[in-house]
């Protein structure tokens, strides 16, 4: 006998389905490391990757009669930010305790804002595919990063079948803006690819601020999802979930689609959705429950007595707007009519991350199209092959202009050109430099060419012979072979119509 | 027996309830067993009361204010300086290892 089986609710539904019966609504958190020297409250370096606990003071430990003062420059990023988001600045706010027990904060609270967000009511538009998504901001508020925990005798450093945690504080007190979208509502089918393009979009826009590294692989830009379901577009909202970090731009996308499909099998099966945090598991692409979510109260967020408020001077904030970088979408376009490139072409050089360095090297004198091939044929494969960024390359795009000099000037060819940019990624010096120690100069001289043409007529007189008789097409294989025996040193073209002249 | 000397309580002064004094012993970690809440919660209550009454004093034309001095804008150059060496920062840590805080094994509560 068998026993009945109970009817099992599908973890998950298909997406296409899911979002045919669901109306999906997003709100993002981001929270963005900002660039400065030192931390927000201390004097101690804000940096990436030091030794563990070797950038700690008794101000962002927490230590008994420690007073923290706020660090001018992340105020000035924060109001830079608020503005860049279309936001209202706040004429007065100040920090407040956001208590919690957790042990990625020594001190049992993190400072904070809570109520009173240095900037406010923005909004920015974003390119999704083509089409532009206006993306409400509800705030953005400063606040001080947490410490890094380290889960020991777990499989995987997860928090899961754990031991013990190690914490370094090193990132405690990292300055940290956290941006918070309202809610994105509307979206449908395409709210993975706003979210994704809206993370992507900010992070442009940060950068060219900035204010931030906003590497998302070392956390300098960290998203947080929130996605709730809805029967339609008028239904009120649905219970949302909150995924903490989601850490890639395809993450983002991943994640959203993963909750949109969970939470429809939930919805469908009659359940309700748990309000609650879960966690993103990047290898598996499922994000799994992490806890009931705290009601803000549990926080009891009060006013910093340590700290006293900040009223940005309206002048000082008016300067701010008005040294505002161009809108990164802006400057997207312009530059595309300055260079002729096509939205092709311009989606490329955006993708390979290279707009601001073919920029800088049109601006040392090549021209966009040479300086798009050089950036985006050759230095892309070298970068892929060393798992660098093109910016990472030690090579500037003034020497990329450089090398392109000196093949308009006939003095390299582009095999040879390919040969100084390895030379000046080696380390040898300016592209002139390597030309002349590498021995790469093009032989133009007809007397050296004539000589070797000569040559390879004597060698392969059956060639010559077709040649002689008209077949002009044949003189590729006299050509390669005087290149052969000029190690490429040589300037095809000229080789070209010497062997066109001696046989004609 | 004579009445507890009361401070003025404004009709609208929050008082705290023993549930709520459960609630915030439970999110600061405070184990209070039920004798405790019963003899805590009513000292507690008119500890709140009688600093409630101060709002009974302020009138329109005095602000709330979050600080004893009236200082705005005091701000640090982004500047570093040096930090604590590892060992002096461990020195006060119940355990480490690798050079790291050791702290008991975390489940599920992130915030």
């Amino acid at each position: 006998m068998t026993t009945p089986s109970h009817r099992t609710v599908p973890d998950v539904v298909a997406y296409d389905e899911a979002v045919a019966r669901y109306d999906p609504v997003m709100g993002l958190e981001v929270h963005v490391e900002l660039n400065t020297a030192s931390k927000m409250f201390c004097g101690c370096a804000a940096v990436f990757g030091a030794e563990p606990n070797t950038l700690t003071c008794p101000v962002c430990l927490g230590l008994p009669g420690a007073l923290p003062v706020v660090n001018g420059k992340a105020v000035e990023s924060a109001i830079r930010i608020g503005l860049a988001l279309n936001c209202e600045i706040a004429d007065w706010c100040r920090f407040a305790r956001k208590n919690y027990f957790y042990p990625d904060m020594p001190k049992n609270f993190q400072t904070s804002q809570y109520d009173e967000p240095i900037a406010f009511e923005g909004y920015t538009d974003v390119d999704v595919d083509g089409e532009t998504v206006r993306v409400e901001i509800e705030r953005a508020h400063m606040e001080e990063d947490t410490g890094k925990s380290l889960h020991v005798g777990g499989a995987t450093g997860r928090i899961h079948g754990a031991s013990h945690s190690l914490v370094d504080y090193n990132r405690a007190g990292i300055p940290l803006i956290e941006i918070v979208t309202k809610p994105i509502e509307g979206t449908g089918v395409r709210a993975p690819a706003v979210a994704k393009a809206y993370v992507a979009h900010l992070r442009e826009l940060l950068r060219g601020l900035g204010v931030s590294d906003v590497r998302m692989d070392q956390g300098s830009l960290r998203c947080d999802v929130n996605l709730s379901l809805r029967a339609s577009a008028d239904a009120k909202l649905g219970t949302r979930s909150e995924t903490k970090n989601v850490n890639s731009l395809r993450s983002v996308e991943r994640a959203i689609r993963y909750e949109v499909s969970r939470q429809a099998a939930r919805l469908d099966a009659g359940e309700r959705v748990v309000q609650e945090t879960r966690h993103w598991h990047e290898d598996t692409g499922v994000t799994t429950s992490g806890r009931v979510k705290s009601d803000a109260e549990d926080y009891r967020y009060f006013p910093e007595p340590d700290l006293v408020p900040i009223a940005p001077d309206r002048k000082w904030v008016d300067r701010l707007r008005s040294a505002l970088p161009e809108p990164p979408a802006m400057r997207r376009g312009r530059l595309q009519t300055d260079w002729g490139f096509s939205d092709l072409e311009m989606r490329d050089v955006l993708g390979a991350g290279a707009q601001s360095l073919i920029e800088e090297t049109v601006a040392a004198g090549a021209s966009p199209a040479s300086a798009r091939k050089w950036w985006l044929s050759e230095l892309a494969r070298r970068a892929n092959d060393a798992g660098m960024t093109l910016a990472e390359l030690p090579i500037t795009p003034a020497q990329v202009a450089a090398v392109q000099g000196l093949v308009d000037a006939g003095r390299v060819n582009d095999k040879l050109a390919r040969q100084v940019l390895d030379g000046v990624l080696a380390g040898e010096g300016e592209p002139g430099d390597v030309v002349t120690t590498r021995g790469l100069e093009v032989v133009s001289d007809d007397s050296s060419l004539s000589v070797a043409v000569d040559r390879a007529i004597e060698a392969n007189p059956d060639v010559a012979a077709k040649i002689r008789a008209g077949k002009v097409a044949a003189a590729g294989a006299l050509i390669g072979a005087v290149m052969k025996e000029m190690r490429g040193q040589a300037d095809a073209g000229r080789v070209r119509e010497l062997v066109l002249e001696k046989l004609s | 027996m004579s009445d507890p000397p009361s401070a003025p309580r404004p009709e609208s002064a929050p008082t705290m309830s023993r549930d709520e004094v459960s609630r915030l012993a439970q999110l600061a970690r405070i184990d209070l067993s039920g004798a405790e809440l019963d003899h805590l919660a009513p000292q507690l209550a008119v500890i709140v009361d009688s600093v409630a009454a101060v709002s009974s004093v302020a009138a329109d034309d005095i602000p709330p204010s979050s600080h004893a001095l009236p200082l705005q804008n005091v701000f640090r150059a982004d500047e570093t300086r040096p930090s604590l060496t590892p060992d002096e920062v461990l020195a006060g840590a119940p355990a480490s290892e690798q050079q790291r805080f050791s702290v008991p094994r975390i489940l599920g509560e992130e915030p």
